[in-house]
């Protein structure tokens, strides 16, 4: 039930705020804050789970809940969580209230649909993470969606239209594959058993054969690859990033891009296993470039966001190197990369966000020495550019480092490829703390500093952001926990795929993946003998 | 006794986060007493603790390790890695040179930097620095060294671009960080290739798998290559030696300490710790010492033509990196950490005297303005005199002790006059020249420009640290380490005189050479024949690589900027504008049009019907 609750307290309170607008003017933002506050107390239910892993082996679902929704087409409305999805929760609960506070003020008109919207999104994005029926995943994944899209569309910056209708192309034509490929794997499993279902636990045993399995593959991975976004279907990102106001930018990077990794991780991976043995060469290389080109992008932008948005490019371009690595070190780098860049990118974002609220720009060319009038904000933004840069120590660090080390036994290249990656980010994170915040103060701040006596991050800010930051260093320093609870997920995917590389015998092109199977522990191979 | 070391890292933590945290509690910046105790004094007790700990448990007994395990870092399938630290007399002696050292540098910055304003925030990087340093050595598994290592690349960015507003400091600062990550990248490739190959990136563990049976060679030799291209980033070893005469923007304790003493020789440790490896590939190990050879050739020749009194020290210290990398490539490792404890004796005295010069002459750092300096700031020359007699190797000095071992192993290594050697007393020659024309043009000789408004800006907390400097410096040639239990020992060898006697001539015909060129006529730094120039730029590697990579990279950058990709779905996106046009230019309102639009197509389709 607890499932279920926290996300109809996310549904409703959005309509209560719409509602509250028209009675008192600031009670959008307050009935969000407490409903995210609520949500959160909810998600304590589980901690249980969380400090003895260990002990529940026999399920993999923490909880579940399964509703009859159309029985007639066998679908339910069926949400459950494991350690992945519990993550994932967490990760979107954190950063909507983080987003929320981070722009307590910035929002002057239709204050009520914006917190509607921003309420809505998170509800959609919270289903998207734990529904487990395949109808109902596609249902959030478009109620997300047109939330987002109102936000880009009203609230956003000087091109905003067409932003948003960028953004809405790209989810919506490539959503329609994912749904093709849904009913495509559910009428084959119905052809094959005589059941129509669309749950996810039944449709892992379905027997697909393997030239369709391809295509359905590729349905799935396009759409999650537009979101992630993976070269070439990024383009909508740093557009879409660029316009939306800071509190959607906060939500797109911290959360709607980690739906794309979600879902390659829970459905590409365990439901097509032996389509992604073979396309996991393809996969990669788009990964390794989009850590390259991404990065290189980034250096190039006067935007500041647009910078941002394209660092996302590249870091989610390790998530996908992790993921079709096939390898438990490299998947399990890749979640912790989702989490990692989603708390560094959002502050990020929100930073920006903090000195477009007080410079007025965000043009690198009309900012610089911000150092010497902001020292608080350049101290911070300092700190989390140097996490996107991949600083030992702090969480991207690990992440990128085990994804690193785990995709080296699979593919030395592409791995020194991405690795180069690691040079583009320094570059592009040292190119705008010189551009923005050291140098001489830019002339053209001068008049707006002295005019408008621009006051450095509040208590407000800097609470918020501190706790961000040392979210990143607990993380850097002790990720073990995080890689505890997503162990289980994980390791169902590398065995589904082991157990399909040890039946298809493959040659031995990808001999270092059979390297890596024998060394696994014969209990997690008998879990998988059908 | 021993759980004292897990503090010395932890204290200039302490001192980092107590600085940095100050605002969040205190309207008011603190008093630059407040910051001093606190910046100098972790890292002072810090010092203690080590050398408490070297006294009790180390002194008696040289092959004594300490294992301290904190935490457990990462436990991924079968990558385990700890936060742990292995303490053998290897991590000792860095931890007393960085602590030691670290401790008279933060005392001489307290007397250098009380006039800026930014007090603060450069004892709290100076702290974070020492933090990485002691990480990096102490680490028992490479990521944490390369935690360390990263560490002190990002204080070693932020401190040479502390005085931020200078757009010339920012740049330099990013050099650095970017050159030295071209080198960390293939560093960490290479630990990606190591635990590819033994499934383990723990240090001892790593030493005991390669005396395994079946280790393949070439694996061996690739992945040390890889390590070696991480130290020469650090070292500034060739070729991307580039950064560090740029670096010298910074303030100059910061130069002293990073730049000299113990970041830059990190690299230097890094293959004396991972030395089993390297023994096992001879690729790596001609490599290594080439490298060295190379560079401190090139450094000492670019060190003759510097006018900048802080370039002129930042190419001996590449140089002198140089020597330790010769003699890590012949095997002599005990030679080249007994060189980076001399070297960071008297590199430390010359920068922190140099320190003193560059604030007694208001920043002036033009050696051609200086001269005559001797009499107005006399204990600055003494010093001064000292560090360059070391850093010649005049005989009785530290570096004398230092050279002359690696001198002797390079001879030992191929058993007679061999290349190496021989660029090894090449080099002593010129060094012997570079060090005492600055020593001249400074202090000797006319006076220049800048020299009349002299003021002797020594404060006692400066003082004391350049004669303890001074002392080390004079004696530090009787500490050499004992090593042995690391390294294994050497038999010693008897050499023919001759040897010794052509190292100990090098020197002093340097310094002939220098009296006679800089003393008895003085040439003027403007005028500069074409060799002169070349090697003023620096053999010319930043010209190469600014137009080898960084404008391609750069112009390469800025054609994509709108990013090429994206107009494939502009192109589609125009596309079916058009067509939209065109098919609603179709919808025009006119009833003839659409009259005989519908007879054509009438036709055409009766047409298609009869044909099929």
């Amino acid at each position: 039930m607890t499932l279920l609750a926290i996300i109809i307290i996310l549904f409703a309170g959005g309509l209560l705020a719409w509602l509250a607008e028209r009675y008192f003017q600031a009670g959008g933002r307050w009935i969000s804050l407490i409903s995210l506050l609520f949500t959160t107390v909810l998600l304590t239910n589980y901690s249980s789970f969380i400090t003895s892993t260990e002990a529940i082996t026999d399920n993999t679902w923490w909880d579940s809940l399964k509703i009859p929704w159309i029985p007639r087409f066998g679908i339910d409305f069926y949400l459950a969580i494991d350690g992945l999805s519990f993550l994932m929760l967490s990760l979107t609960i954190a950063m909507g209230i983080f987003g929320l506070i981070m722009t307590w003020n910035d929002i002057q008109f239709r204050r009520g649909f914006f917190y509607f919207n921003y309420l809505w999104t998170l509800a959609g994005v919270a289903g998207v993470f734990t529904a487990i029926d395949l109808f109902l995943f596609f249902f959030f994944w478009e109620v997300m969606l047109i939330p987002m899209l109102f936000l880009i569309a009203v609230w956003g910056y000087e091109r905003r239209i067409y932003a948003a209708i960028k953004f809405f192309i790209f989810t919506q034509a490539s959503s329609l594959l994912m749904l093709i490929a849904i009913v495509g794997l559910a009428y084959i499993h119905y052809i094959n058993s005589g059941q129509l279902t669309f749950n996810y636990n039944i449709l892992l045993e379905a027997q697909v054969p393997s030239d369709i399995a391809y295509w359905l593959m590729l349905g799935f991975f396009i759409a999650f690859i537009v979101k992630l976004p993976a070269l070439p279907f990024h383009t909508w990102l740093p557009d879409a990033h660029t316009q939306a106001p800071t509190a959607g930018s906060i939500l797109l990077a911290a959360i709607l891009l980690k739906t794309g990794a979600y879902g390659l991780l829970r459905f590409n991976l365990p439901l097509f296993p032996e389509s992604s043995i073979l396309f996991a060469p393809v996969a990669m290389t788009i990964g390794a470039l989009s850590v390259i080109y991404g990065a290189m992008l980034a250096f190039a932008q006067n935007d500041m966001k647009r910078l941002v948005a394209y660092s996302s490019v590249s870091h989610m371009g390790f998530v996908l190197l992790g993921l079709y690595a096939l390898d438990t070190i490299a998947i399990q780098g890749a979640v912790m990369q989702m989490i990692a860049h989603g708390l560094s990118t959002a502050a990020l974002f929100a930073l920006v966000g903090a000195l477009q609220h007080r410079l007025h720009t965000r043009d690198m060319q009309q900012l610089g020495g911000v150092w010497s009038k902001l020292p608080k904000l350049s101290a911070v933004a300092l700190f989390f550019a140097v996490a996107s840069l991949g600083l030992p120590g702090l969480g991207n660090f690990v992440a990128e480092f085990t994804v690193l080390v785990g995709s080296f036994r699979s593919n030395h290249w592409l791995t020194a490829l991405a690795a180069i990656g690691l040079i583009g980010a320094a570059l592009y994170a040292l190119i705008m703390m010189q551009r923005v915040f050291f140098g001489k103060l830019n002339k053209r701040l001068e008049k707006p500093i002295q005019e408008s006596n621009t006051a450095d991050l509040n208590v407000r800010e800097t609470g918020a952001l501190l706790v961000v930051a040392a979210l990143l260093v607990l993380i850097g320093l002790h990720p073990q926990p995080i890689f505890n609870i997503s162990d289980k997920t994980v390791q169902m995917s590398v065995n589904k795929i082991e157990s399909a590389l040890s039946f298809q015998k493959f040659p031995p092109k990808i001999s270092p993946l059979q390297v890596h199977s024998s060394r696994v522990e014969p209990t997690s191979i008998e879990d998988n003998t059908p | 006794m021993q759980g004292l070391l897990a503090w010395v890292p932890l204290l200039p933590l302490i001192g980092f986060l107590t600085l940095v945290a100050f605002p969040l509690f205190n309207r008011h910046e603190p008093s630059q007493r407040t910051v001093a105790c606190i910046g100098v004094g972790s890292i002072g007790i810090a010092a203690l603790f080590t050398a408490i700990v070297a006294i009790s448990v180390f002194w008696k007994n040289p092959s004594e390790i300490v294992n301290i395990a904190l935490w457990q870092w990462m436990l991924v399938d079968n990558l385990e890695l700890g936060f742990n630290f292995y303490i053998d007399w290897l991590t000792l002696v860095m931890l007393m040179v960085i602590t030691g050292v670290g401790f008279l540098i933060h005392l001489y910055s307290v007397g250098y930097m009380r006039e800026d304003a930014d007090f603060r925030r450069y004892f709290a990087y100076l702290n974070l620095f020492v933090c990485a340093m002691l990480i990096l050595v102490m680490a028992d598994n490479l990521v944490l060294l390369y935690l360390g290592w990263e560490g002190v690349g990002l204080c070693s960015y932020l401190l040479i671009g502390f005085w931020y507003k200078e757009p010339a400091n920012g740049a330099a600062a990013q050099k650095a960080f970017i050159v030295t990550r071209i080198g960390d990248t293939a560093m960490a490739i290479g630990l990606f290739l190591l635990f590819y190959e033994f499934s383990t990136l723990n240090i001892p563990q790593l030493t005991a798998a390669i005396d395994g049976p079946d280790i393949n060679n070439e694996v061996v030799t690739v992945a040390c290559l890889l390590l070696l291209g991480g130290a020469v980033g650090k070292s500034a070893q060739l070729p991307l030696q580039t950064w560090l005469p740029d670096a010298m923007a910074g303030p100059t304790p910061v130069s002293a300490l990073i730049h000299a003493a113990t970041m830059v020789t990190a690299g230097v440790y890094l293959i004396a710790r991972m030395h089993p490896l390297y023994l096992l590939s001879e690729t790596a190990m001609t490599t290594v010492a080439f490298v060295g050879a190379l560079t401190l050739l090139l450094a000492g020749f670019s060190a003759i033509a510097q006018s900048d009194i802080k370039r002129v020290l930042a190419y001996s210290t590449i140089s002198q990196i140089g020597y330790m990398f010769l003699a890590l490539g012949v095997g002599a490792w005990s030679g080249a950490i007994f060189h980076l404890i001399t070297h960071a004796f008297f590199k430390a005295l010359l920068f922190l005297s140099a320190g003193s010069v560059i604030l007694s002459l208001h920043h002036e750092q033009n050696i051609f303005s200086m001269g005559g300096l001797y009499r107005k700031i006399p204990l600055t020359f003494i010093c001064f005199t000292i560090g360059c007699a070391c850093l010649a190797a005049l005989p009785f000095t530290s570096g004398f002790y230092s050279k002359d071992h690696i001198l002797l192993s390079a001879w030992e290594f191929h058993q007679g006059i061999n290349i190496l050697w021989l660029a090894g007393i090449l080099g002593a020659l010129v060094t012997g020249i570079y060090s005492f024309r600055v020593l001249f043009l400074v202090f000797l000789g006319r006076e220049g420009s800048a020299s009349s408004h002299c003021n002797d800006a020594n404060t006692p907390v400066m003082t004391i640290p350049l004669c303890i400097l001074a002392l080390l410096a004079m004696i530090g040639g009787l500490l050499a380490p004992p090593l042995q239990a690391v390294f294994g020992s050497r038999p010693d060898e008897d050499h023919s005189a001759w040897i010794e006697g052509v190292a100990i001539a090098m020197p002093l015909i340097g310094l002939a050479i220098a009296w006679k060129l800089f003393i008895y006529q003085k040439k003027s730094g403007e005028k500069r024949s074409s060799i002169m120039q070349f090697w003023f730029s620096g053999w010319g590697f930043d010209w190469l690589y600014e137009h080898l990579l960084v404008k391609p990279f750069k112009s390469l950058a800025k054609i994509n900027h709108n990013d090429i990709i994206d107009n494939l779905y502009k192109g589609t996106a125009a596309l079916s504008r058009q067509l939209n046009a065109l098919l609603s230019s179709s919808q025009n309102g006119q009833v003839r049009w659409y009259l005989a639009t519908f007879a054509v197509g009438s036709v055409l389709f009766l047409a298609l019907l009869v044909a099929l």
